[in-house]
């Protein structure tokens, strides 16, 4: 989308194109999806929480899944990665019937997730919390446990991929201490690496910027667009819009537990819809200038989203309707 | 007040037959508690179990020692089992609350009078030693020095739970250290976080709760080994007593839950001993020798609070390992 975006960073790289098949509306079909859910409904209580008739997510690309303070997203993650259930709906991963499986089958598929509140194993130390994530541990029976020869050759494997990507995300100096120890956003760093110690092909990031500092933000950044790099699928919760405008390919809007929009993350910002149920009045500040990535001043995209999103703003006061 | 004869009884319990249960009993615990997270209050019924699939298989159907241990164990795997499977996905303090009330339960079986015949209801079971004291290599006489002089029975009995308990030790250590421990203690930080990496907790945590069960049978069982199973000792204070011990030593450690037992059971035995021996002699003129046997008890609840606000790690312990305060 951004060939010709001006405020386009030097490094920015290109987004993945042509992900969907006919006339983009909620729950389009994509050409190569690797999850289809379909009629996935939560209440709790008389609250429905999710209520998602079709939604597709496609393949080696980056998807941000966005919507206001209690859309159903999260609930929508906890559904989709087994830690919930749903009162009906089934859907599939990667061609796997995933309905009424539990969170560590979904995970041992190659479906992995972090949390929106960071859970870093904090009395163990960064390397074991990065070891833990790796899948198949012949050590991990208890019998098998007993006997260190059976899983010595495989544990300083394990401990070599460890390593280099501890390195990749700067945290190979930390890697013996505790990760209680580590600042919230090195938590952060931690829970997406050991994520990846499991080799997994789909991975789902809750917030992965929630609480994280600027300077922070754009390594995060680089690693989530690596992922896809490495024929990852990346599918993210976040409320920072600038970061879904630069990194996703594929944006979908929730609204009240419904899909309400999906698009490339340009239209979706135009979308009428998705304006009414989410852009916030905080649009004037770009990312990239933020986290000094960009030089330079806001672009005319982004002091005409802000104009418009300050018009509807008023609308909307005037009106007296909240948006939450 | 004869300070030789209570050094000597201080000296004698810190090898005794109920100080190497204790410590068992501990380490299982440490694998339940200070590994996994879970707070089983229902030790005493692991022990219960213990101690009474060894009589009753003795006693009753006739089996030898070995089958009479056998028993035992594989008794208190069943209870881990129906322990766990209802259990287990309960928050940990709902866990503490279902396993004392399970432990009442298994205690009160034993105590009722319906099972009389194989239970000995309130008299407990006793007269069970022949099949283990014939497999007794040591010859007769009397051996050892000093405090630590015992017939070859008396020996029989601690050689034989100081190789369990190290045997218990050796697995706990053996498997903390490998990539299973490695799931066990990220449990006992987020079990949340280790579901989401693909590994099966539920299965984890019931076997660790298996584990951890069996050492405390084992427990149990080595506690009864030389005189009787009495139904008064599997009550929920028993419970406490061991994790006073653990605490003592260090929670999440291997060694720790052993020395805890030997200082536990070296202290109460020193003041059990010392403290009606003032009064005797009138150094303690405000209680009788009675009230003296309870305030040991009294001061083990304080040394419990005590430990668990100011070294809540324990001697061995690392502070950044396990605090009650995250």
């Amino acid at each position: 989308m951004s060939s010709n975006d001006a405020s386009a960073a030097p490094v920015q790289r290109a987004k993945t194109t042509g992900l969907h098949k006919g006339d983009i509306v909620p729950g389009v079909a994509k050409v190569d999806p690797i999850i289809i859910a379909d009629g996935i409904r939560r209440t709790f209580g008389g609250l429905t929480a999710v209520n998602v008739d079709h939604v597709e997510i496609p393949r080696n690309a980056i998807t941000a899944l966005i919507g206001p303070n209690g859309a159903g997203k999260t609930t929508l993650f906890n559904l989709l990665t087994g830690f919930d259930k749903p009162d009906e709906g089934k859907w599939t991963f990667d061609g796997h019937s995933l309905a009424g499986m539990g969170a560590h089958k979904v995970a041992g598929l190659g479906q992995v997730r972090t949390f929106q509140l960071t859970k870093a194993l904090g009395l163990l130390t960064v390397l074991e919390n990065m070891k833990l994530g790796a899948k198949d541990q012949i050590g991990e029976n208890i019998f098998r446990a007993m006997i260190p020869s059976l899983w010595r050759k495989q544990e300083a494997e394990i401990e070599e991929r460890a390593i280099v990507l501890l390195k990749k995300f700067k945290l190979d100096t930390k890697s013996s201490d505790f990760a209680a120890s580590l600042s919230g956003g090195q938590r952060k760093l931690l829970e997406m690496a050991r994520a990846l110690m499991s080799q997994p092909t789909l991975v789902m990031l809750d917030e992965p910027m929630a609480g994280v500092n600027p300077a922070l933000t754009q390594s995060l950044l680089d690693h989530i667009l690596d992922l896809k790099e490495e024929g990852m699928t990346v599918l993210f919760v976040e409320h920072d819009m600038h970061m879904v405008r630069h990194i996703a390919d594929w944006v979908i809007v929730m609204a009240e537990g419904q899909v309400v929009a999906e698009g490339p993350p340009d239209e979706v910002m135009k979308n009428q819809a998705v304006i009414d149920a989410y852009l916030g009045s905080h649009q004037d500040v770009d990312l990239g200038i933020v986290t000094g990535r960009i030089e330079g001043e806001l672009n005319t995209e982004a002091i005409e989203l802000a104009a418009e999103v300050k018009h509807l703003d008023e609308n909307i006061a005037n009106r007296k309707e909240t948006g939450k | 007040m004869d300070i030789l004869q209570i050094l000597s009884n201080t000296g004698s319990s810190l090898i005794a037959p109920a100080t190497i249960g204790y410590a068992l009993a501990a380490l299982g615990l440490a694998m339940h508690f200070g590994f996994t997270g879970l707070l089983n209050m229902g030790m005493a019924a692991f022990m219960a179990i213990g101690a009474y699939g060894y009589a009753i298989s003795i006693l009753t159907f006739g089996f030898p020692w070995w089958g009479g241990m056998l028993v035992g164990v594989g008794g208190s795997l069943v209870f881990a089992l129906i322990l766990g499977i209802p259990t287990l996905r309960l928050r940990g303090d709902y866990l503490a609350i279902v396993t004392i009330a399970a432990a009442e339960v298994v205690r009160l079986l034993f105590l009722t009078t319906t099972f009389d015949k194989y239970t000995g209801s309130a008299d407990g079971l006793s007269g069970y030693h022949e099949s283990f004291r014939a497999f007794n290599p040591i010859p007769d006489g009397t051996y050892g020095f000093g405090p630590w002089e015992y017939n070859a029975n008396g020996w029989w009995v601690r050689i034989f739970g100081i190789t369990i308990l190290a045997l218990a030790a050796f697995i706990l250590w053996a498997v903390m250290r490998s990539p299973w421990g490695r799931v066990i203690k990220g449990i006992r930080e987020d079990e949340d976080a280790v579901r989401a990496l693909g590994k099966n907790v539920f299965s984890y945590k019931l076997q660790s709760l298996m584990l951890g069960g069996v050492f405390g049978a084992m427990g149990g069982i080595i506690y009864a080994l030389p005189a009787s199973v009495n139904p008064g000792v599997y009550v929920t204070s028993l419970t406490f007593f061991v994790y006073t011990a653990l605490l003592l030593g260090g929670a999440a450690t291997i060694f720790g839950p052993i020395i805890g037992s030997v200082i536990f059971w070296g202290v109460q035995t020193l003041l059990s001993n010392l403290l009606p021996a003032m009064v005797n002699v009138g150094l303690l003129p405000f209680m009788t020798t009675t009230q003296s046997q309870t305030v040991r008890f009294i001061l083990v609840g304080v040394a419990l609070m005590l430990l668990v606000i100011y070294r809540p790690q324990g001697i061995l312990g690392n502070k950044k390992e396990l605090t009650f305060v995250k």
